[in-house]
């Protein structure tokens, strides 16, 4: 069950990442890439991380893609064009990638023992709402106040920072 | 593990017809209610009193003809309304209704799933329900509709601010972001409810306004004003993506109503500590509201039907009557006053939530849309993060 | 196969960050660009929460929510920077803002 889950949500993910790539029209490319964004979200929660699996959809699909929507519908920004590629890159390009990815899906599988797998649930906890489970909201919310509180706080000055470059750069001018 | 299965895909079932229901019905109560605020029938002749009108509207937009334009963007006009339905529903699924029903030894609570982050959930699904909207209006290849497109989902994630810092702050008091932990940790009648026991009274305005301005209901519907804009990003659509519109608002406000609920009102929490036991005394203390309710329509319908103003009424108002005088009496049994009064206190409350949103849209002219932006960033920001400080400077002293 | 082994992730954040590059690399409309960079973000954020599961610990997990913070932070002034650079040269495609080039 575990890997037929892991199976359909990669596939979606890899599917909508290279439609991200390969369509002319930055629409699509929006929408496959909330698609990869929704089937990341997925696989989270099958690794326990149920408060990120929520800021991912909250936060980068439902705020961040929008904005990116958003700039390509006012902007109205058309299909691309294709230019000329030479000969060299159209043969070798495909080709190459995956055997980079070859290369690097081998090193990984040697690195890793076998042992470790991965089990949907494992960490909610039997029955109790799981108070303190591994990736709920209380775990990482400790953390962040805790441990991570300086980082935490700077995060917020450059929120602010990037508020006010954002409005700089893109308000009108007064002539 | 078979058990579960069996035992969600009933409990799927009965959501799903009578959730559908509701939300028809909750059409011809909207359209009665403003109605009757501007003195006038409403819906009439199709049935007792226009009861069989949702059945005649989907029956119209069902048969109406089903148009695909040749100029729109194919995928992402059939894509829109799915997506917006879809989300609509799925927020239901985290819901609690009522506790735990006992029936022949099985037991199970009156919610589809448990989510230990249930309110993150609800939050999530209805920042993706924008993208129904911002992709209606793109993909309709129309000026108008990509304005309304793009003014409504500006609208709703302006609004969502707002929103998730007035849910922040009952989370706060009630430490749980699993939905039937929060309903647990307001146990005890009225007083322990987060809007009073917690203070959250401008939380819960604040939720609902914000509310107001996510599901794009009066005063906050300037992007699918009939009006104004030519009917907003649907102005391309016809027949059932439309009625798909339709359905996901009323939807949406049932979702936000339950979580308004759930949040700041207790959720199925009777407003008096209530035992359900079988001694006759409790019998009746905890079914008085109820029953009593129900026996004075049963007794008003009854009389009208009676003395009846046109000449089917002597038959349909008699029936009602009956009806409810006999609903009344389910409501003294005991077996089933563990599951049934909960129930009837959510659904009751839930109701009020969604009366209040149709008689303002009675009664509120619409904002203008600078007038509704500068709102939500200059007023309705600020006191959200005010409340949420203060409650968080209160909890904190307080423990 | 009952199980699903931990390099498997590893490998799919893999398989992603390298469709990040390519798009990044190859394509030509300044928005598609960014979206790639996005892209490469994630399957990164993917890698830290496997490596969050494979230790127990939670510090993957706030790794990965600073990134979605900066990741925020970054769309939001990188949206800015292109509209400046539409209304100035009233193209998005990356070859034509060329005029610092000898």
């Amino acid at each position: 069950m575990d890997v037929v889950l892991f199976l359909v949500f990669a596939i979606i993910a890899v599917v909508a990442a290279i439609n991200v790539v390969v369509q002319t029209h930055p629409i699509s490319s929006a929408v496959s890439l909330i698609g990869v964004m929704g089937s990341l979200a997925v696989l989270y929660l099958l690794l326990g991380a149920e408060f990120i699996a929520a800021a991912q959809v909250i936060v980068y699909a439902g705020a961040v893609m929008v904005l990116f929507i958003f700039v390509i519908m006012l902007l109205n920004a058309g299909a691309e064009i294709k230019r000329g590629r030479s000969i060299m890159v159209q043969l070798l390009g495909v080709p190459l990638l995956i055997a980079f990815l070859g290369l690097v899906a081998y090193f990984v599988e040697r690195l890793f023992p076998k042992g470790v797998s991965v089990h949907f649930g494992e960490f909610t906890g039997p029955g109790d709402h799981a108070l303190h489970g591994f990736g709920s909201a209380q775990a990482v919310g400790r953390a962040l106040f805790t441990t991570y509180l300086l980082p935490f706080e700077v995060t917020s000055l450059l929120i602010l920072i990037a508020i006010l470059g954002a409005i700089v750069l893109a308000r009108k001018e007064l002539d | 593990m078979d058990l579960f299965i069996i035992i969600t895909l009933i409990k799927l079932v009965i959501i799903a017809f009578v959730l559908l229901t509701a939300v028809a019905y909750l059409q011809w109560v909207e359209r009665k209610v403003i109605a009757h605020i501007q003195v006038r029938p409403g819906p009439y002749r199709v049935g007792p009193h226009g009861l069989l009108q949702p059945l005649a509207d989907v029956i119209k937009l069902i048969t109406k003809e089903d148009l695909l334009p040749p100029y729109v963007n194919k995928p992402l006009y059939l894509f829109a309304p799915f997506i917006a339905v879809a989300m609509a529903l799925l927020s239901i699924a985290v819901i609690p209704f009522g506790p735990i029903v006992r029936v022949d030894g099985y037991e199970t609570y009156m919610q589809l799933t448990d989510l230990n982050i249930g309110v993150l959930f609800i939050l999530a699904v209805s920042s993706m329900g924008v993208y129904g909207v911002a992709l209606a209006g793109w993909a309709s290849n129309n000026k108008y509709a990509l304005l309304g497109g793009l003014r409504s989902s500006a609208q709703m994630i302006s609004y969502e601010l707002p929103l998730a810092l007035a849910v922040a702050s009952p989370l706060l008091v009630s430490n749980t972001l699993s939905l039937r932990d929060l309903e647990f940790a307001q146990k005890g009648g009225i007083w322990h409810w987060n809007i009073l026991h917690g203070g959250q009274i401008i939380a819960f305005l604040i939720f609902l306004i914000a509310a107001f301005a996510e599901t794009n209901r009066v005063p906050f519907d300037l992007p699918e004003a009939e009006n104004e804009l030519v009917a907003g990003f649907h102005v391309e659509y016809s027949s059932m993506k439309f009625a798909s519109f339709f359905m996901a608002e009323y939807l949406n406000m049932v979702t936000v109503s339950a979580m308004a609920t759930l949040l700041f009102l207790g959720g199925w929490d009777a407003p008096w500590p209530a035992e359900y036991g079988s001694n006759l005394g409790a019998l009746l203390l905890n079914a008085a509201v109820p029953t009593v309710i129900f026996v004075i329509a049963g007794l008003t319908a009854l009389y009208h039907g009676a003395h009846p103003a046109h000449k089917l009424d002597r038959y349909t108002l008699t029936a009602f009557g009956v009806i409810f005088l006999v609903l009344a009496a389910v409501f003294l049994v005991p077996i089933v006053q563990g599951w049934l009064l909960p129930l009837f206190w959510f659904c009751a409350k839930t109701g009020m939530i969604l009366f209040a949103f149709i008689w303002i849209r009675g009664t509120l002219p619409r904002f203008r849309y600078d007038q509704l932006m500068g709102f939500a960033w200059k007023f309705l920001f600020p006191v959200a993060m005010l409340n949420l400080l203060v409650t968080s400077l209160v909890v904190a002293w307080v423990s | 196969m009952t199980e699903v082994p931990i390099s498997w992730f590893l490998t799919l954040s893999a398989v992603l960050f390298a469709l990040g590059v390519a798009g990044f690399l190859f394509r030509r409309s300044i928005i598609t660009v960014f979206m790639s960079i996005e892209l490469m973000l994630n399957a990164v954020n993917l890698s830290f929460v496997t490596f969050s599961y494979q230790l127990r610990q939670v510090n993957g997990h706030l790794f990965t929510f600073f990134v979605m913070v900066v990741a925020a932070a970054e769309a939001a002034v990188g949206l800015a920077i292109i509209l400046t650079v539409f209304k100035n040269r009233s193209t998005l495609n990356i070859d034509d803002v060329d005029t610092m080039k000898d």
